[in-house]
């Protein structure tokens, strides 16, 4: 049972096909992380999803539709651009999101009360939207996207802007609203996020998709990476290390064999190379990011430097 | 059908609150009293100029005994003819005193403003001025000259006055009268609104919002509400401004005397405020087809200042079509959607048939729809493009409207 599924989905602006025949499945109840650079075709390839910009070609649908418009009452959307009514309330910003996809303004209010004194901000459910920081703002909005309890949430981009405490807030939301079934949806260009959160992903670059599975699966194309360290430089022992070995000095590291570790282990003990360390690496999200994608799409995207938090 | 019309009154009715809830729409009341203050005003400095401004007057240079009778015959003639009939009339001089003197200057005297002067008797008056001046005082002179020469001669009969409102002579022109007042309210208030809801699309677009709106409801719901909730500012407006009005006729006494429609003051108000609609209808979904595909402020003004200027053809096309009712030229005014409804209020102001209105106003309606349709696909079409989309081909150039490529 898939939320959305999409077939040769193909959209172009002027004969710039930022959409190029996507081919997508999301189960229901998952986390799912659309995987890629700017520029990607991931907020058009949603926008054609949810039903905003119609397909060129292909077919898609969303929530067992194939016009996604009419399961708008089903679906919560934070687009990448957020935009608010600067001179509404946040209390009333959040029962118009919801009064657009049905619900009564009477219940949208009172949700929308709710869920702002649950996130700390009920102190700020009169103010104006142009009283609020950037961040509390952004956090009415994505009240606004999930007010009406919809069975599927689309978040373009949704930790971009956001400070480490924001961004941990929306992890968690992100979390709590899967722990109740809803499916999601989000965009990211940061691979941490997708790596954290996602059971499945979707890599894309240049409109096309090139993954789309479990993380784990993306990471399984990757062999594991040994890490060998011994006493001794030379020996009968060597032999029985795998072709692509890169030696540092005492330290040898290697693609695990297919055989796995046990033979190797054997030769080094009989071989009496004196091992004094040895660890097997598991590849993570970003190294199968490379290999699926390659090295160029992998520069593109803005991961975050060292110290940031995520 | 039900769900577009649920969302178009979500949108309805947050755009109608933030509209009458902003301080701008107190503006938007005051607007029409603007125009009306600065009438006020200038009617009221024309009338201090032209009153301040010298009159033309007749001199009169005869003896003293003739100008005096001359003055006695332009009061006793006033009396019944006006006191604007005749010109003002003033003794110049004495022609007994001022024998030999050139009647042309008496003309020179500044002061005097003498259009004309007159010598000569009562039984012979001579008028001395330019070639207009003497013809457009020489009957009244000469009038006053006959009956100051014989006050008897002249004697008007007094016709009993029985007045009714209209003739079937005059009917036609005067509810010509009607038709363009009519017109010219409708115009007025159409290009007042469609213009408004145009900034409102385009301030939606700059918000950011928009994205949020196409992904949560029908497009034709966002175009409707924005329409329903300006038509709604709208109705508030006329009934404030027609309170107000009204209020200001009944102290001032001064209610417009217009003729009678031909299909009665109850269908041709009734009518005019469908056409109103309609024509706010059709001319709001073709600026929101516009607001839908400019990008910018500056897009829109650069888009709706043609768009404004062939509105104001129209409209003169839909008054010129008044006065040739029947003809082509008016049958075509009345079926061309943009022109109808000024047409159309000129026909209900000149002809009692009333099924036309029916055919039109199903006919501009459905035009109006048409018109909302393209304006959602052209947003879908064209609009929405996010990051590079649609740039690398052109080298990193924007598209102006989807059309023409433009800045970098």
């Amino acid at each position: 049972m898939y939320a959305i599924e999409a077939h040769g989905l193909v959209k172009q602006f002027d004969g710039f096909r930022a959409v190029d025949g996507v081919d997508l499945k999301v189960p229901v109840g998952s986390i799912y992380g659309i995987l890629g650079p700017n520029g990607a075709g991931k907020t058009t390839m949603l926008r054609t999803l949810l039903g905003i910009i119609d397909p060129d070609a292909g077919v898609r649908t969303l929530l067992g539709s194939d016009r996604p418009i009419t399961q708008s009452r089903n679906v919560g959307y934070l687009p990448e651009e957020r935009g608010l009514y600067q001179s509404m309330r946040a209390v009333d910003t959040i029962a118009f999101m919801g009064a657009l996809r049905g619900l009564s303004l009477k219940e949208g209010k009172e949700k929308g009360r709710a869920l702002l004194e649950e996130a700390g901000l009920g102190y700020a459910a009169d103010r104006q939207i142009r009283q609020l920081s950037k961040g509390m703002a952004q956090t009415v909005q994505l009240m606004g996207t999930i007010v009406h309890d919809p069975k599927l949430i689309v978040l373009d981009e949704p930790f971009s802007g956001l400070d480490a405490l924001n961004q941990a807030k929306l992890e968690h939301m992100i979390r709590a609203q899967s722990k109740k079934g809803v499916t999601i949806i989000f965009s990211t260009h940061v691979i941490a996020h997708a790596e954290r959160l996602c059971e499945r992903i979707a890599i894309i670059a240049r409109g096309k998709i090139s993954f789309d599975g479990l993380v784990s699966e993306a990471r399984d194309r990757l062999r594991p990476q040994v890490h060998l360290e011994t006493e001794t430089l030379d020996g009968a022992w060597r032999a029985a290390l795998p072709a692509d070995t890169r030696a540092e000095g005492h330290w040898w590291h290697f693609t695990l064999p297919e055989t796995g570790v046990e033979p190797l282990l054997t030769a080094l003990v009989e071989g009496k190379a004196g091992i004094k360390s040895l660890s097997i690496e598991r590849p993570g999200l970003h190294d199968a990011f490379v290999a699926i994608a390659g090295e160029s799409v992998a520069a593109e995207m803005d991961e975050p430097v060292a110290g940031e938090t995520l | 059908m039900k769900e577009i019309l649920r969302a178009a009154f979500v949108i309805a009715r947050r755009d109608f609150t933030a509209i009458i809830y902003s301080k701008a729409f107190i503006f938007f009341l005051l607007g029409p009293f603007f125009p009306v203050l600065v009438g006020i005003a200038a009617g009221s400095l024309g009338g201090q100029i032209a009153r301040e401004a010298a009159q033309p007057v007749v001199g009169l240079a005869m003896t003293q005994s003739d100008s005096r009778k001359m003055t006695e015959a332009r009061e006793t003639l006033s009396a019944n003819m006006g006191e604007n009939y005749f010109t003002k009339i003033k003794i110049v001089g004495d022609a007994a005193q001022d024998k030999g003197k050139n009647p042309k200057d008496y003309l020179k005297k500044k002061e005097d403003n003498l259009s004309v002067v007159v010598t000569g008797t009562l039984a012979k008056p001579v008028v001395t001025g330019t070639k207009a001046s003497v013809k457009r005082e020489s009957a009244g002179i000469e009038l006053l000259a006959a009956h100051a020469l014989n006050p008897g001669a002249v004697k008007l009969t007094e016709a009993e006055a029985d007045i009714v409102a209209e003739t079937a002579n005059s009917d036609k022109q005067l509810r010509t009268v009607t038709a363009q007042g009519g017109q010219i309210l409708v115009f007025f208030l159409t290009m007042l609104l469609a213009g408004m809801v145009l900034s409102n699309l385009v301030e939606e677009k700059s918000n950011k919002i928009i994205e949020i709106l196409a992904a949560s409801i029908p497009m034709e719901s966002v175009f409707l509400g924005k329409l329903f909730a300006m038509l709604g500012m709208a109705l508030l407006g006329i009934l404030v401004w027609t309170t107000i009005g009204g209020i200001g006729m009944q102290v001032t006494q001064g209610l417009p005397n217009f003729p009678t429609p031909a299909v009665g003051w109850p269908v041709f108000i009734t009518l005019c405020f469908t056409y109103f609609i309609m024509a706010y209808l059709m001319l709001g979904a073709l600026f929101l087809g516009i607001g839908a595909m400019a990008a910018t402020v500056r897009e829109v003004q650069t888009i709706s200042m043609p768009v404004t200027m062939a509105q104001l053809i129209n409209f003169f096309f839909a008054s010129y079509a008044l006065t040739k009712t029947g003809q082509p030229v008016e049958q075509f005014a009345a079926i061309f959607p943009f022109s109808s409804p000024f047409a159309m209020i000129g026909r209900a102001a000149l002809e009692p048939t009333l099924w036309h209105h029916g055919v039109a106003i199903v006919g501009q309606l459905f035009f109006a729809i048409l018109l909302l349709r393209l304006g959602v696909w052209l947003f879908k079409r064209n609009v929405m493009k996010s990051g590079n989309a649609g740039r690398i081909k052109d080298g990193g150039k924007r598209k102006l409207f989807g059309l023409i490529a433009v800045g970098g």
